[in-house]
C-alpha cells in the first residue's frame, strides 16, 4: 500500500499500486482488480489518478508502435508521455495538434481529460485529433473504437477520466511545423471586460492566453496581459535574425524545489511581487511580435522541477472553471473580487477561452475558462464554495482533472451530459469494478 | 551498399539496450536487436524505428545456447559496424549457494554467453580489420561481495575476457570497451532501495556507450564518474577488514 495523490499533494489515499509493463498485462489487470483506475503522470490535480483500492500505473506502456512522416500520424501506447512525443517528433518537422500547459502528461492522460489547449477555440480538445483508441475494459477485453467505430465508447472515454478503461493504445496525427518558434504578441488589458473582449477578438490566432494579475484590484480588477502566437516559419527566423536555429535544443531539466517550502512563503507580497514584476516585464514588451521557443511558450512551469512542492506540505488546489461567454464578464468579475479581497494569493491565474468539448464529460463548452492555485488552509473551503456557487448559477462547470473538493450538486449542475456517460459506463462496468476517489466522492 | 552504420544490441529487450539503441538511432544508425524473446523485443523495434526514423530489425538469439552462435551471426543481414551485450541476469544470490543450477545459469548468462558471443564477433572483427566491442560487465565483478558474488564472479570474468580481448586486438583496429554501469533504474533494479547519487537512469547509460563509441577512446566506462572512486577505495580495503564487512 502507497499514499497517493494528484500533482496538487492533497488529499492522499491509501492504494495498492500495480505497474504492469506491457499492454496485454494492464489488460489482465483489468480482468480481476475491482475498485482500480489507471494512472498516467499524475499531473491531475486531485483524486482523479488515485484509485479506489487499486492504481494502475501505465509508465510501463511507454513505446511508440508506428509513425508515418506522410501523414504524420503516430500510434503510440497510452503511458508514453508528451515530452517524448515532442523529443521525437519536433527535430522532425511535427508538433502536437494540441498541449496543455506542461509536457509531463500521458497520452492516457490527455484523452482521458480530453486535455485543451491555448488553441482550443481553434483545434478543440486533444481528444478531437484522436482517430483510433484500443481500450482494456473491466473483464480484461480489449476493445477498439474511433469516432466511427464503438462510437459510443469513444466518446465517452474522451474526458471520461479512466472510468471506461484503461486506455492501451492511442493514434492521432501530429502537425507539420517549419520550426519550433513562435511568433507571440502581447497586449495589455486594463481590467477584466478588456481582456475578456481581447480574448474574443483574437480568435482568429492560433494561440491565445491571458495571464491575470491577480492581486489588482477595484477599477484594475482582471488587468492582464494577453499573448497571442503563431508557429514561426522559416522566412519569420530569417527576417528576424538570420542565424536562429530553426529547432532550438531540447531543454534540459532547470532548478528543482528540493523540499517542502514552508507553508507561509507564498503568501500575499511575494505573490503580489511575483504578480506586478510580470505586469511590469510584460507590459514592456507589447507592441510588435517577439520570438519564443516552444518550451517556455507552451510549458513556462515546467522549467522549475517539482514546483508542486512550493506551497508546502499541506498541498494545494486548483480550482478550474468555464463559464458560458453570455454571463463570463460578470461571473469572473465576481470570483476574482472574492479572490482578491479574500487576500488569497494565487500564484496562476490563467485565462482562455474555450470551444465546445466533445465527450459527455469533456470539460470544454463554448466560454472563458478560469484557473487559480491556492494552498489548502483551513478556510479555503469556505471561499471555494462561494466560488462554486458563482459558476453553477452562471451555468458554468468546474474542470475534473483539476478537483479534489467539489460537491456533487455543483458537479451535477456542471455536467448535462452526464446520464448519456452513465449510461455507457453501467453497460460496460455493471458492477462497477472501475472506481477512482474521484468516481465514488461523485457518484460517477 | 550504403555507407550507414549499424548497431547490434544483444539482450533486445533490456532497459539499458532499449536506451542505448535509441541513442543510436537518433544519429541515424540502422539497429539490430538480438532476443531470446523476439515478441518482447519486437515491441522495443516497432518503438525505436517511430521515434527515429530508422531500420530495425529482431533476431532470435539466447545466450545459454552457445552452440547457435556462429550460424546467428551469419544469419545477419551484414556483419555490425558495433556490437553491445547488454545481456545478463541478476539471479538470487542465497539460491545460487544451494542450488547449483542456479549459479550454473547466473555464470553461463553473465560471463559464458556474452564472452563467447563477442568471441565469434571478434574474430570476424579482426578479418574485417574494424569494428567495436561493447560489453555490459558491473562493478559487482571488481571485488567479489557476499551479497551477490556469484554474480560477481561471472562478471569478473566477462571483464578479465573483454579485457584480454582488448590487449590482442589493439593493434588489429578492433575496439574492446568495458562498461560499468553503477546502479542504473532498470526492469532488473526494480523494487530495490538505491542511493539517488550513484543511480544512474538507462538513458545516461546509453549516452556514455554512444559517447564512447563516437569519441573512439575509453576502454573502462564508468558511467557515474563516482563510482570510479568508490570501487578504488573498495578495492583498498585490506582483506581481513574487507570480510568482516557485511557488504
Ligand atoms: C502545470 C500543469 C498545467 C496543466 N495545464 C493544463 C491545460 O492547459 N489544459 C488542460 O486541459 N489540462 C492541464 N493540466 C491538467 C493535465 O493536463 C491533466 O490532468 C492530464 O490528465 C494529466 O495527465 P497524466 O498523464 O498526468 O494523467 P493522471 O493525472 O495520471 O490521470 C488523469 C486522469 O486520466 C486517467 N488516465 C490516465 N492514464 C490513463 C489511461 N492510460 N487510460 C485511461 N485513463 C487514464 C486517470 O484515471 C485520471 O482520471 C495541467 C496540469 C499541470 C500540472
Ligand atoms: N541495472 C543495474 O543496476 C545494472 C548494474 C550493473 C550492470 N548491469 C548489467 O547491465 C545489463 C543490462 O541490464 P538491465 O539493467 O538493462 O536489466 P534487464 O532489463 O533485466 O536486461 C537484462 C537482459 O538480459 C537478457 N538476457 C538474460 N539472459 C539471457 C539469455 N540467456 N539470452 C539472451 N538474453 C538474455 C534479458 O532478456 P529477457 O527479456 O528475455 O529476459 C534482458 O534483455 C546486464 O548485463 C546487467 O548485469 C545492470
Amino acid at each position: 500500500m502507497t499514499a497517493l495523490s494528484g500533482w496538487g499533494r492533497w488529499p492522499r489515499h491509501e492504494t495498492e499500486v500495480l505497474s504492469p509493463e506491457t499492454p496485454a498485462r494492464a489488460a489482465a489487470i483489468q480482468a480481476t482488480a475491482d475498485g482500480v483506475i489507471a494512472r498516467g503522470n499524475g499531473r491531475a490535480y486531485g483524486d482523479a489518478a488515485v484509485g479506489e483500492r487499486i492504481t494502475v500505473s501505465t509508465r510501463g506502456l511507454d513505446r511508440m508502435r508506428s509513425f508515418d512522416p506522410a501523414t504524420g500520424r503516430l500510434t503510440a501506447e497510452g503511458g508514453v508521455l508528451l515530452a517524448d512525443v515532442i523529443a521525437a517528433f519536433l527535430p522532425r518537422g511535427f508538433f502536437p495538434p494540441v498541449v496543455p500547459g506542461t509536457k509531463f502528461v500521458s497520452l492516457g492522460g490527455m484523452i482521458a481529460s480530453d486535455v485543451h489547449g491555448k488553441n482550443h477555440h481553434r483545434a478543440g480538445g486533444f481528444g478531437d485529433h484522436v482517430e483510433e483508441m484500443l481500450i482494456a475494459l473491466p473483464g480484461g477485453d480489449v476493445v477498439a473504437c474511433s469516432p466511427e467505430r464503438n462510437a459510443d465508447l469513444f466518446d465517452a472515454t474522451v474526458g471520461g477520466m479512466g472510468l471506461t478503461g484503461t486506455i492501451l493504445e492511442a493514434t492521432f496525427r501530429l502537425m507539420p511545423v517549419q520550426t519550433g518558434w513562435l511568433r507571440r504578441r502581447t497586449i495589455v488589458a486594463d481590467d477584466l471586460d478588456d481582456a475578456i473582449d481581447a480574448l474574443a477578438a483574437s480568435a482568429r490566432s492560433t494561440y491565445s492566453v491571458a495571464w491575470i494579475d491577480c492581486l489588482a484590484r477595484g477599477e484594475a480588477l482582471g488587468r492582464s496581459l494577453i499573448y497571442t502566437a503563431e508557429h514561426a516559419t522559416e522566412d519569420d527566423l530569417d527576417e528576424a535574425d538570420g542565424t536562429i536555429a530553426p529547432f532550438p535544443d531540447l531543454p534540459k531539466r532547470g532548478f528543482a524545489v528540493p523540499f517542502d517550502a514552508p507553508g507561509g512563503m507564498i503568501n500575499r507580497a511575494s505573490v503580489g511581487a511575483f504578480n506586478a514584476v510580470y505586469y511590469r516585464r510584460g507590459a514592456a514588451r507589447a507592441g510588435p511580435p517577439e520570438l519564443v521557443g516552444w518550451d517556455p511558450f507552451f510549458f513556462p512551469l515546467d522549467s522549475i522541477g517539482d514546483w508542486n512542492r512550493i506551497y508546502g506540505s499541506r498541498g494545494f488546489l486548483q480550482h478550474q472553471c468555464v463559464i458560458p461567454a453570455a454571463t463570463a464578464h460578470a461571473a469572473l468579475g465576481t470570483i476574482l473580487e472574492r479572490i482578491s479581497s479574500g487576500g488569497r494569493p494565487s500564484f496562476l491565474a490563467v485565462l482562455k477561452q474555450l470551444g465546445p468539448g466533445r465527450g459527455p464529460l469533456s470539460f470544454p463548452m463554448e466560454g472563458f475558462t478560469l484557473a487559480l492555485d491556492m494552498p489548502v488552509t483551513d478556510d479555503v473551503e469556505g471561499l471555494l464554495g462561494d466560488v462554486d456557487r458563482v459558476v453553477r448559477e452562471a451555468g458554468g462547470r468546474i474542470y475534473l482533472a483539476k478537483d479534489a473538493r467539489q460537491s456533487r450538486e455543483t458537479f451535477e449542475a456542471g455536467y448535462p451530459r452526464l446520464d448519456a456517460f452513465r449510461d455507457v459506463r453501467r453497460a460496460l462496468d455493471p458492477d462497477g469494478r472501475i472506481a477512482s476517489r474521484l468516481s465514488r466522492r461523485l457518484g460517477l | 551498399m550504403t555507407d550507414q552504420k549499424s548497431l547490434l544490441v544483444i539482450g533486445g529487450t533490456s532497459d539499458i539496450g532499449r536506451a542505448a539503441a535509441l541513442r543510436y538511432a537518433r544519429a541515424g544508425r540502422r539497429i539490430l536487436l538480438a532476443s531470446r524473446d523476439p515478441d518482447a523485443a519486437r515491441r522495443n523495434a516497432d518503438d525505436i524505428a517511430a521515434r527515429a526514423g530508422v531500420q530495425v530489425d529482431v533476431f532470435r538469439l539466447d545466450l545459454l545456447e552457445i552452440d547457435s552462435f556462429e550460424a546467428f551471426t551469419d544469419g545477419l543481414p551484414l556483419l555490425p559496424d558495433t556490437v553491445l551485450c547488454v545481456a545478463g541476469e541478476l539471479g538470487e544470490q542465497q539460491r545460487a549457494q544451494s542450488e547449483t543450477a542456479h549459479a550454473v545459469r547466473i555464470i553461463r548468462s553473465n560471463f559464458e554467453g556474452p564472452a563467447l558471443v563477442l568471441g565469434v564477433f571478434a574474430e570476424r572483427f579482426a578479418a574485417r580489420g574494424a569494428g567495436t566491442l561493447i560489453g555490459v560487465s558491473s562493478v559487482a565483478g571488481d571485488r567479489g561481495r557476499g551479497s551477490n558474488y556469484v554474480y560477481g564472479a561471472a562478471k569478473a570474468g566477462f571483464s578479465a575476457f573483454l579485457s584480454g580481448l582488448r590487449n590482442r586486438l589493439a593493434a588489429q583496429g578492433v575496439r574492446v570497451v568495458t562498461v560499468k554501469p553503477g546502479f542504473v533504474r532498470t526492469r532488473m533494479t526494480a523494487g530495490m532501495k538505491l542511493p539517488p547519487l550513484l543511480t544512474a537512469e538507462p538513458e545516461e547509460v546509453g549516452e556514455a556507450i554512444f559517447a564512447a563509441d563516437e569519441a573512439r577512446k575509453g576502454d573502462v566506462v564508468y558511467v557515474r564518474r563516482v563510482w570510479r572512486s568508490v570501487m578504488g577505495v573498495i578495492g583498498l580495503i585490506p582483506e581481513p577488514v574487507f570480510k568482516r564487512l557485511r557488504l
